[in-house]
């Protein structure tokens, strides 16, 4: 489905991303795990096109994304930054709507087919009696809901979230990537999430991918990467991994 | 439904406008004239004088505050003008610059216009020099290039005869519509199609105002996009300030005026900026050739009345 083959990524004087190499298949969940400043963002910006890697490259359904333009990788792939900060006191239906750009010709307006599918994305992330509102004026965690109907009245197959759970509290969090869990196997969606919470990456994901100093330093399955010792490694800390009915609890060994 | 209204009021304070004047016509009489020429004192006044003059109030109001309008989305800042670039320092220095060597109204439009446009050109490839185009960058450039063109303008000034050129370079820099005239058809025409093709870009503007990547991350060429709105904005305000002069605080106000009227969605702000604009315009010029015997000029009245106003808005209203 996705595929990155040797990303090599540096701002002017420093490496961000070293020899990254993945493959993610259809209809799944991929968590990258990295302290601060591991190059998380910047690989997920990376995969949509938005930062153009020295070297390697990256594949959507065996494609070169350096070959399409970016209205054919806004079919494909779905962005949703860490914060956006509008300036405007757009509505809610006016920001959704904004997903259906790449179908929109520049000096044409959205067509009444375009607004149906921005009101269904509404709808589908269950968030219709905000439709009207201010989005400037929502706290935190429906901001986040309206950006993911965004994602989804995009219509592409595959959804890159850096940081969804940034600033949303602990509740919030859990409901925040159920709701994506639950979209994204109820649509056959792939998503590529990074998180800094490894409990809940351990629950959410399918694959994992730690990213240390702009390297792989483990890639795979959730059940095998998420061990004590992979962990310890990433973040440089004792960590603790306790298992209770197939379920991960991690911790700073310190805390046990 | 609020567009009819809008096109409805703007007729109607047109029709009214070309009566006003030190030689007073009741509307009536306008529409007369208007309807059918005859070979009258009105007829002449109505269409020769003020007919350009009051028409291109209306354009040059409805281009800056749509140039403006655009501006606010792409440098998602609600307090930009259209000036952000540097375009009125350039044709400022154009103008003074024409006054100083040939003293001719022609050279001093043509003067003005280029200059205008050399300096957005001139911020635009200042900020491009860097890695990348953030917005933050124009702005940068663009006070660069504002305050250098601001001191040729000084030296201009300070060059210039103080008993003939020098109050020629200060009166057009207040601005004025008095010497508006249908040979100026150049400008009608360039502001007129780049209204127009902000005017259907102007769903596009919504994407632009959510910055960068997400604007690219939705599908857009932004770079395409953001030069083509510097490029019209640019055109529309150098067009205007080379035929009347500056004329501040309508690029920045009527936009949020607009805004007040019908929220933030570009679709609707557009449309609602031209026709505000425009009447805002008209009516400020009215007021120029109407309240003292004599012409006030019009840049002193936009800004009498506009930065009032906006520190009204900026009180009353919560978000900017």
């Amino acid at each position: 489905m996705i595929e990155a083959k040797q990303l090599n990524f540096s701002y002017s004087d420093s490496t961000i991303l070293k020899d990254i190499a993945f493959s993610i298949k259809e209809a799944s969940i991929c968590t990258i795990l990295g302290p601060n400043g591991s190059g998380k963002s910047t690989l997920i910006k990376v995969l949509d096109k938005l930062l153009k890697p020295q070297k390697g490259t990256v594949l959507i359904e065996n494609q070169n994304i350096d070959k399409l333009s970016l209205r054919v990788v806004a079919k494909k792939i779905a962005y949703l930054p860490q914060e956006t900060d509008i300036s405007f006191s757009f509505s809610v239906f006016d920001v959704v709507l904004a997903g259906r750009a790449h179908n929109v010709g520049y000096l044409s307006q959205p067509s009444k087919q375009d607004l149906e599918i921005a009101q269904k994305a509404i709808s589908l992330v269950g968030i219709d009696h905000l439709r009207d509102k201010i989005y400037t004026q929502l706290s935190g965690g429906q901001k986040r809901l309206v950006f993911i109907a965004q994602a989804l009245a995009q219509q592409a197959k595959i959804l890159l979230f850096d940081e969804p759970t940034n600033h949303l509290d602990f509740s919030n969090q859990y409901a925040i990537l159920n709701l994506i869990k639950k979209l994204i196997k109820n649509n056959h969606l792939t998503a590529i999430i990074t998180l800094h919470d490894p409990n809940l990456a351990a629950w959410f994901s399918d694959t994992i991918i730690m990213i240390k100093n702009g390297s792989i330093l483990n890639y795979g399955p959730a059940k095998d990467t998420m061990t004590a010792q992979n962990l310890s490694e990433l973040y440089d800390t004792n960590i603790t991994v306790l298992k209770n009915n197939d379920r991960l609890f991690i911790t700073l060994s310190e805390f046990v | 439904m609020k567009n009819t209204y809008l096109i409805l009021i703007s007729i109607i304070i047109i029709v009214v406008s070309l009566g006003i004047g030190p030689y007073r016509i009741a509307p009536i009489d306008v529409i007369k004239c208007l309807i059918e020429p005859k070979n009258s004192v009105n007829t002449t006044i109505v269409w020769d004088i003020r007919l350009p003059r009051v028409l291109f109030a209306f354009f040059v109001g409805a281009g800056l505050s749509v140039a403006g309008s655009a501006y606010q989305a792409m440098f998602k800042n609600p307090l930009v003008s259209p000036d952000i670039l540097g375009v009125s320092g350039g044709a400022a220095f154009g103008a003074a610059l024409a006054i100083l060597v040939f003293n001719h109204f022609y050279f001093v439009q043509i003067f003005a216009f280029v200059f205008g446009l050399i300096a957005v050109y001139m911020a635009y490839f200042l900020a491009k020099l860097k890695y990348d185009l953030p917005i933050l960058n124009l702005v940068i450039s663009g006070i660069i290039v504002g305050s250098f063109f601001s001191a040729l303008l000084g030296i201009i000034k300070y060059l210039a005869d103080p008993n003939n050129q020098l109050p020629q370079i200060v009166f057009w820099l207040m601005g004025s519509f008095a010497n508006v005239s249908f040979s100026a058809w150049g400008a009608f025409v360039i502001i007129a199609l780049c209204v127009l093709l902000l005017y259907l870009l102007r769903w596009q503007l919504n994407i632009v105002a959510f910055g960068d990547d997400e604007a690219k991350s939705l599908g857009l060429n932004i770079t395409l996009l953001r030069k083509l709105i510097i490029l019209l904005s640019s055109l529309i305000t150098a067009a205007s300030v080379a035929i009347v002069g500056i004329i501040g605080w309508v690029g920045l106000v009527i936009p949020h005026i607009s805004r007040l009227l019908v929220g933030s969605d570009n679709k609707k702000v557009i449309p609602t900026s031209i026709f505000v604009g425009g009447i805002f315009m008209v009516l400020m010029d009215d007021l120029a050739r109407s309240l003292i015997s004599g012409e006030i000029p019009i840049g002193i009245l936009t800004s009498l009345i506009g930065a009032p106003f906006f520190a009204w808005l900026y009180k009353t209203q919560k978000r900017l």
